[in-house]
């Protein structure tokens, strides 16, 4: 048993940490603003390591765990939710997928351009009318004697305005079940390919959300990456790893509200005593710190079994749950302290407030983590009962 | 693992709450004990309100009741860790016997190791140690329950012999024990005015006083001690004259941990009575395992488990590495304890009708599962704990390193 960060992990973290401080922090209510984090920051990012934390060293990226990525992902949603999606979906969905499913060339061609920043990934899952359920997508790719054909329309794409590469999953079966499903690599600008218009969202506004559609697009035979039909089921083991990202993020979010309440309880007075002296406030403060404390533990718990090489997937699902469902309590919460101020734009705990609620729904809802987590405590006991 | 309470604890991770060999070991050993001799009579116990004489007896044959004493003093020398995987496995069976073995080991046993001499140690470690004294804590009074400093029992020092009067209230293992850790008024002054002894159950002069009637623990006796000159050599007196709140104070952090033990363990059994009472009862049709509505109850009882868990054991570790820390125990001790009311409600509500009754014992559960949120500082105290320090300290939110 052992609570404490390897050290090299607090020295990736103090670097993170600065960088979010000094590039993202002063800018991140601007790219709220205007629905964009301009492409620079991806590039500065890639230059300390960023943009290919689980890549290995060999395709240029820093060689380090899930762990890793959890404390760099907690350090960029302190300050900015959009900024820790854009460099978590790019990391986990679209370098992640190509780390577990790629073949050497492809990883020689895109890993190493994509951890530098120089090229920005995106990973197409959801779809106009399956989201939760992926499994019953329609976007389907067919063999051809060049290639392969790919139709269909992917919805709630991160990344899509400027990405480089998609990583799409598309059926490759037409019929129901989950080996009928494989990854194809798109290059952007390659002829049936259309990004459409960023979505106007509640919160992650810097982070661009597009629908791409597909018609009649034709990629070679060398882009199906991992194995054919294989798809959905390394589409889940991303979706396994990206959870945790995904609690990492709202423990950012939650500590950065409660960094703000803390300071604010101690500036602001009422009644002639400070916030905090009030145990109203005292009290809020105190079950703000102590649910992110859990959550970051169970989010550093399950990153911590994917490195090991024994993922434990209902862990990834309760670190998810708690962590996202945390996180808004702690927002309304530090909202709460803040009274009239925090519901202004001038403090950011609104808008780290909006940016959790997606937390909630991306990579598995809060209501497909408790259908797993339902479902692996009920498998558990089975036998026993029978 | 494959029995049904199986937690996600296996030694898998570099960073967390992987358990080691040595601990899985003891692990398997308590629960098998607890689940095998202690939970059988949990039930009877409960209504009698009968102290389980026998259970603790074994406990102390078998090194539980003395499982952080060191070796050379005749205990098991294990560390905090070990300490709570007992109580929670314990608590599992019978919460009851869980607080007893909590009282004795992290409220008395613990703060005996760090604040008496060699002397009194070498003299009282064995006995407690083999479960030969059960032990007891008294700190509260009529008047002071958290707010500790405010306490009227007193003691005076007369030719080498302490004479204390007064009485004290709400003594766990109180009827049974063989020795009180006693926290008296010394002094006149505002502060710095209580010291610790140690007082033998046959001190002349101290009589049990009432037995209280419990909601829930009922297992364990919590009662009233009546102190009329009664005397004790000063050699029994633990620590600095006048530093006597001090000791408490550390044995109640201490004990906190031992409290969200408790806790965890209580809640854990919640968790798998609903769950397997959900794979048994079928309604229209169905499996209870089948409905959303149930599946929800299990999946956020093992969220707030796992969350308790990771608390608890962080605590453990602080603990064993010698890191002073106040605010993580008091948040192991909160969570767990509102987790166990949270999750002996749910169970309940799984189980129905039946449910209500005592047979099914989760009504058991929630009535145990409320004293967690009271004794060894309520969960208010522990958010003015968690509060005061956060900020005063307000740079612990980025000091993540433990």
């Amino acid at each position: 048993m052992d609570f404490s960060l390897p050290e090299e992990l607090v020295g990736f973290r103090d670097l993170t940490r600065a960088f979010a401080a000094e590039q993202v922090a002063p800018h991140a209510r601007k790219w709220d603003a205007e629905k964009w984090i301009p492409d620079e920051l991806f590039s500065r990012a890639g230059q300390i390591g960023l943009m290919g934390v689980t890549t290995p060293e060999a395709y240029g990226g820093s060689g380090q765990g899930l762990l890793a990525m959890t404390v760099v992902v907690e350090e960029l949603a302190r300050w900015c939710g959009a900024t820790a999606l854009a460099i978590a979906a790019h990391n986990g969905l679209a370098c992640g997928h190509i780390n577990i499913a790629g073949n050497e060339a492809q990883k020689q061609k895109y890993l190493s351009k994509l951890s530098t920043g120089e090229w920005i990934g995106s990973w197409c899952l959801s779809e106009p009318h399956c989201g939760s359920d992926a499994a019953a997508m329609t976007t389907r790719a067919e063999k051809t004697s060049a290639g392969w054909v790919i139709n269909g329309q992917k919805f709630w794409v991160t990344n899509g305005k400027r990405a480089q590469v998609f990583v799409v999953l598309a059926k490759t079966k037409p019929e129901p079940g989950s080996r009928t499903i494989s990854a194809i690599l798109v290059e952007r600008g390659t002829k049936g390919m259309e990004i459409g218009e960023p979505e106007d969202k509640m919160g992650m506004r810097g982070s661009d959300t597009v629908p791409v559609s597909f018609e009649h697009c034709e990629v070679p035979s060398a882009n199906l990456c991992g194995e054919l039909h294989n798809g959905y089921v390394d589409a889940l083991k991303v979706l396994d790893r990206g959870r945790v990202s995904i609690g990492a993020l709202s423990v950012g979010l939650a500590r950065g509200c409660l960094e703000e309440a803390v300071r604010y309880a101690a500036e602001r007075k009422s009644f002639g005593v400070s916030l905090h002296e009030h145990q109203a406030i005292q009290f809020k403060l105190a079950d703000m710190e102590t649910q992110i404390e859990a959550a970051r533990l169970l989010v550093r718990q399950a990153a911590c079994t994917h490195d090991s090489g024994r993922p434990d997937k209902e862990l990834s699902s309760i670190a998810k749950l708690f962590a996202s469902e945390m996180a808004s309590r702690v927002g309304w919460d530090a909202i709460q302290i803040f009274g009239g101020a925090g519901y202004t734009k001038d403090v950011c705990v609104e808008r780290l407030t909006r940016d959790n609620k997606l937390c909630e729904i991306g990579e598995g809802s809060s209501e497909v983590q408790r259908m797993l987590i339902a479902r692996a405590q009920f498998a558990r006991r089975q036998a026993a009962v029978a | 693992m494959k029995d049904d309470s199986a937690t996600p604890v296996e030694a898998t991770a570099s960073f967390g709450y992987g358990l080691d060999e040595d601990h899985q070991v003891l692990r398997d050993s308590i629960r098998e004990f607890a689940r095998n001799v202690v939970a059988p009579g949990a039930i009877e116990r409960d209504i009698k309100g009968e102290f389980p004489r026998e259970v603790v007896q074994q406990l102390g044959e078998m090194g539980y009741q003395g499982i952080c004493v060191p070796e050379e003093h005749g205990g098991a020398g294990m560390d905090a860790l070990a300490s709570a995987i007992v109580v929670e496995e314990l608590s599992y069976a019978d919460a009851a016997v869980g607080v007893i073995n909590s009282v004795q080991n992290s409220l008395v046993i613990d703060p005996v190791m760090r604040f008496a001499s060699e002397e009194q140690k070498k003299a009282w470690l064995p006995k407690m140690a083999s479960g030969q004294w059960l032990n007891a804590f008294s700190l509260s009074e009529a008047g002071s329950g958290s707010d500790a400093g405010a306490m009227k029992c007193r003691a005076e020092l007369k030719g080498g012999e302490w004479v204390i009067n007064g009485t004290k209230l709400w003594v766990t293992n109180g009827a049974e024990a063989d020795v009180y850790l006693l926290f008296v008024r010394t002094e006149n002054a505002e502060r710095r005015n209580a010291s610790c002894l140690l007082v033998p159950r046959q001190t002349p002069g101290l009589t049990v006083g009432k037995h209280e009637d419990k909601l829930g623990i009922r297992a364990s006796s919590t009662v009233e001690l009546i102190f009329e000159n009664a005397q004790v050599s000063n050699t029994n007196l633990i620590g600095k004259r006048g530093e006597g709140l001090k000791i408490a104070l550390v044995a109640i952090d201490g004990g906190r941990l031992g409290i969200a033990a408790q806790a965890l363990g209580i809640a854990q059994a919640c968790l798998d009575k609903a769950a397997s009472y959900a794979l048994q009862r079928k309604q229209f049709g169905k499996l209870l395992a089948e409905f959303q509505a149930i599946q929800w109850k299990v999946a956020d009882m093992a969220v707030r488990i796992a969350a308790s868990r990771a608390l608890l054991y962080k605590g453990c570790w602080l603990k064993d590495k010698a890191k002073h820390s106040l605010h993580i125990p008091a948040m192991a001790k909160v969570f767990a304890a509102e987790t166990a009311s949270l999750c002996a409600n749910h169970a309940i509500q799984v189980f129905g009708g039946m449910g209500y009754c005592r047979e099914a014992e989760v009504e058991r559960y929630l009535r145990d599962a409320k004293i967690t949120e009271i004794y060894e500082g309520t969960s208010e105290m522990q958010r003015m704990t968690i509060g005061k320090s956060l900020v005063e300290n307000p740079g612990r939110i980025v000091a993540t390193e433990v």
